[in-house]
């Protein structure tokens, strides 16, 4: 009784990580396919890497979490409020990345 | 929370979420706290805010525009203006792309209604030498307090009927008067000038440095030329925290106080200051995306193929990494670096300042042994100009940098005229020495 997940995933870098990333598009409307357990931040996070992600993972991703100095915002609020990478995703949820990186 | 009412919406203190409108008060007050505390930026005086396009600095212009738009007891009482140093060229931006990051600029500035000024980094190739004396200072001891010049400025506000620092409705640029509307680049020919510069360096760590001299002599001669008292640099905490560690990495450990404190005086007569040290990078983040501050991103400084990465970003990786496992570790940090003293940094002559970073040569008394990594031994030719003579007018870590800088010919010019004269000088005094020596 699941049903596909539409999310907003947008990301905003400062030094031009973004065009490496995620092919130059800051703003990607995805649609997470049906699956057993419901979609958390944490399989969102996997699910990025095998398919929003051109290069260099390790720009954005560390183990099974985002890189130190990459913000998380879902719906507008830090995801620590959220339970980070344990929230469950909801239909229409808009999750934001903001790197506070520097060098590359 | 605070209020008791709004929505949780970010995390600054473990247990003590912020709801937006308290997030709001606190970030502007703690603006307001930091100028108030320090007490360096007096009424009436021109400032100069150095603004990158990215979230520190944007923030920064945000919280003087609201400082400037309170009621009268409580607004800033400074005149600002802005500078925006454009460094396309280092960054690998094609002509179209600068263009384009400069229009993008240029739109964020003028929404300011404050006057600014846009600088290409290939200026920099045309800076006096003077840029590395530090200017005669205005107000000595004899000057006002910052009570008393308070007190006459508002008095003399009374007697104005308030329109001292009104802000100005539109705003141009400061420069040339009836330039075109569409900001154009330099030449390819100086652009080309520059790119060896930073080519012939050899290390990521010596371009970082590289850039951030010139950036600084660059927005320091404008507010000179420019009668701006001060500059306003937008630092943030974490920024800072890196910066202690990369500049302790890079042997600069006495003058970290003023490389990093509030207020930087090596310059003499334009004092730099960093009010927005007390931010995090988080706070400042999620500050510019609930309150739609406008930010322009660039890419990062070119680097090498298969070059090892410069110590600034293996010190910010390996700080962020630390803080995320050890949550203090940041704030530990920065105020550690709260307790270091500006002393060291202080030059009483010429002959003891720095040819490059302005501050008290680090390296009288120092054991030879200490100091042999900081040496040239190859000499060129006999009687050509010699990477080596520069050494003894640089401090520890600018001779580690001079020396993977490339030859004395891809040198800014500015850097090659005064440390030219500055050894010409030594000779002299030292020719004078020996024949005085000689005749007694």
């Amino acid at each position: 009784e699941s049903f596909p997940l539409s999310v907003l995933v947008h990301c905003f870098y400062f030094r031009g990580g973004a065009e490496l990333l995620f092919d130059g598009v800051k703003k990607h409307q995805v649609t997470l396919p049906c699956q057993p357990e419901p979609w958390d931040i944490r399989n969102l996070l996997k699910w990025i890497k095998q398919n929003l992600l051109k290069e260099r993972p390790e720009l954005f991703l560390q183990g099974e979490s985002v890189r130190p100095g990459i913000l998380v915002l879902i719906n507008e609020a830090d995801w620590e409020l959220m339970g980070e990478l344990d929230y469950k995703l909801q239909d229409q949820d808009n999750v934001l990345f903001i790197s506070t990186l520097h060098g590359g | 929370m605070k209020c008791g009412q709004g929505t949780a919406a970010l995390v600054i203190r473990v247990g003590d979420p912020f709801c937006r409108g308290c997030f709001r008060e606190y970030f502007v007050h703690k603006f307001r706290a930091m100028l108030g505390k320090n007490r360096v930026i007096f009424p009436g005086e021109k400032v100069l805010l150095a603004v990158s396009g990215g979230p520190a600095s944007s923030a920064m212009v945000r919280q003087v525009q609201e400082g400037l738009s309170r009621e009268a007891a409580k607004r800033l009482r400074f005149i600002p203006g802005l500078i925006y140093v454009e460094e396309g060229a280092v960054r690998r931006q094609s002509p179209e792309q600068r263009e384009q990051t400069l229009a993008q600029m240029e739109t964020l500035l003028q929404a300011t209604g404050f006057p600014y000024h846009l600088i290409h980094l290939e200026e920099a190739l045309e800076l006096p030498p003077s840029i590395l004396q530090p200017g005669l200072e205005h107000a000595g001891p004899s000057g006002p307090s910052y009570k008393e010049a308070v007190d006459s400025f508002i008095q003399q506000q009374r007697q104005d009927g308030d329109s001292g620092t009104s802000v100005p409705g539109h705003s141009t640029p400061d420069t040339a008067a009836g330039a075109p509307a569409s900001p154009r680049l330099p030449g390819a020919a100086q652009t080309q000038e520059l790119l060896r510069t930073f080519e012939a360096a050899t290390t990521a760590t010596a371009r970082e440095e590289l850039l951030e001299m010139l950036r600084t002599h660059l927005i320091v001669q404008t507010a000179r030329d420019r009668g701006y008292a001060k500059v306003m640099m937008g630092e943030s905490l974490t920024r800072v925290a890196i910066k202690l560690l990369t500049n302790l990495s890079l042997g600069r450990g006495a003058y970290l106080a003023v490389d990093t404190g509030f207020t930087d005086q090596r310059h003499g007569d334009v004092m730099v200051v960093r009010p927005m040290r007390d931010y995090t990078a988080k706070e400042i983040a999620f500050y510019n995306r609930f309150f739609s501050v406008p930010t322009v991103s660039v890419p990062p400084l070119f680097t090498k193929r298969r070059e090892k990465p410069s110590i600034h970003q293996l010190v910010e990786r390996f700080l962020l990494g630390l803080q995320e496992e050890f949550p203090s570790t940041i704030s530990t940090v920065y105020r550690t670096g709260e307790k270091l003293s500006p002393e060291p940094a202080k030059a009483s002559s010429e002959s003891d300042r720095c040819l490059l970073c302005l501050c008290g040569l680090d390296t009288y008394g120092e054991e030879e042994l200490a100091l042999e990594p900081t040496l040239i031994l190859e000499e060129p030719a006999a009687g050509a100009e010699s990477k080596a003579a520069y050494i003894p007018l640089l401090c520890y870590s600018c001779r580690l940098t001079f020396k993977e800088l490339g030859p004395l010919d891809t040198l800014p010019p500015y850097v090659r005229a005064e440390g030219q004269r500055r050894i010409r000088r030594a000779e002299m005094e030292q020719n004078q020495e020996n024949q005085e020596s000689n005749e007694s």
